[in-house]
């Protein structure tokens, strides 16, 4: 009897074949919507540092390195692939790629940087979009970050109430 | 002495590619959500496999290479995970895996957190992901042995200056029925 049963335990385990996935070898595909590593596209990005105001680890930075140039930085570090930054680009240039092979030995490898030419508002002498969007990216002024020592600083003093709004401005009126 | 020397060379090659690649991993948690630990432990089964590549998990720092670490660098474990890295034994690797060992987590900013792991430990190879799929833990694991390259690269996006003719009507002369710009200066 015992001996039928081991029988039969074989002929399961037989049947069964192999499952072992050949992983490394032969690619894996990704299941519909998975989320993998954000790619921004540069020649969509208008800059307005909604994706920076908006991520929950705060990995994307902004600089403004001078008026008209703007530096957005994607570190990645502790990205969890929420997808909030693609959710709420108004220009859909960050896409949630299928990559999930980001394993590096240096994490300086999962950066993405990119340099922005903005153009300037001819009263003011600030860079702008058109009202609507940034209203509901909650951008709180003027974003200003550490990009050498990958940190997120918010300089505006805009939100406090006893402070002027932001005092670099000075819109001469006759 | 030559032939002596690389005779050892060619012993220490064909040890390295027999015996060098067997890596004991010692599973180790600092104040994770445990989304980590499950997708390791979703490794070892036998659907993934990773004793292919001669992986096998032990109880004790003493017996490992490897360290995985997930979770954040905390403050009230930071002691412990230090001293389960100063129990293993010289030739060992650290792994961090998941957004929390390698740059803090969401919670990166709280009071009890002190950063990703890299700020206790040398850390090795980082495997990202929230957590990352056991594919990708896979796929850090044969980098770190050896059996396939990184695909990680940084990217970086500059915006080309486009040279603008700048006129001025200064420069404008006259030249046999057609008005010409004498000096055409590029921004």
């Amino acid at each position: 009897m015992s001996v039928l049963s081991k029988l039969k335990e074989a002929v399961i385990c037989l049947k069964a074949g192999r499952v072992t996935l050949p992983y490394p070898s032969e690619s894996r595909p990704v299941p519909a919507r998975f989320r993998g590593r954000p790619l921004f596209d540069p020649a969509k990005c208008i800059g307005c540092a909604g994706c920076a105001n908006n991520c929950p680890a705060r990995e994307i930075l902004v600089e403004d390195l001078c008026q008209e140039i703007r530096i957005i930085r994607y570190l990645g570090r502790r990205c969890t692939y929420c997808g909030r930054c693609a959710d709420v680009c108004p220009e859909k240039a960050i896409t949630m790629s299928p990559e999930f092979e980001n394993a590096t030995n240096h994490i300086g490898d999962i950066q993405q940087r990119i340099e922005l030419f903005m153009s300037t508002c001819q009263r003011c002498g600030r860079c702008f979009k058109e009202p609507g969007f940034l209203d509901q990216l909650k951008a709180k002024g003027y974003r200003f970050d550490d990009v050498q020592h990958e940190r997120w600083i918010l300089r505006s003093q805009a939100y406090l109430a006893t402070e002027p709004t932001v005092d670099d401005i000075k819109i001469d009126l006759d | 002495m030559t032939s002596k020397s690389i005779s050892i060379e060619m012993l220490k090659n064909l040890c390295q590619k027999m015996f060098g690649r067997s890596l004991w991993v010692y599973h180790a948690n600092s104040g994770g959500c445990n989304g980590c630990d499950i997708e390791v432990l979703n490794v070892l089964t036998p659907f993934y496999d990773a004793e292919r590549f001669g992986i096998k998990l032990v109880g004790s720092p003493r017996h490992a290479d490897v360290m995985l670490c997930q979770g954040p660098a905390m403050r009230a474990t930071a002691k412990a995970l230090q001293r389960a890295y100063e129990a293993m034994p010289a030739p060992k690797l650290v792994f961090a895996i998941g957004s929390c060992a390698c740059g803090g987590g969401i919670w990166h900013d709280t009071y009890s957190v002190l950063g990703p792991v890299e700020k206790l430990l040398p850390v090795n190879f980082y495997i990202p992901g929230c957590p990352p799929r056991p594919e990708a833990i896979i796929y850090g694991v044969a980098v770190a042995v050896g059996l396939v390259d990184k695909k990680a690269a940084p990217v970086q996006f500059k915006q080309i200056e486009l040279p603008i003719p700048r006129y001025h009507p200064n420069d404008l002369r006259g030249r046999d029925e057609l008005v010409v710009y004498e000096k055409v200066d590029r921004v």
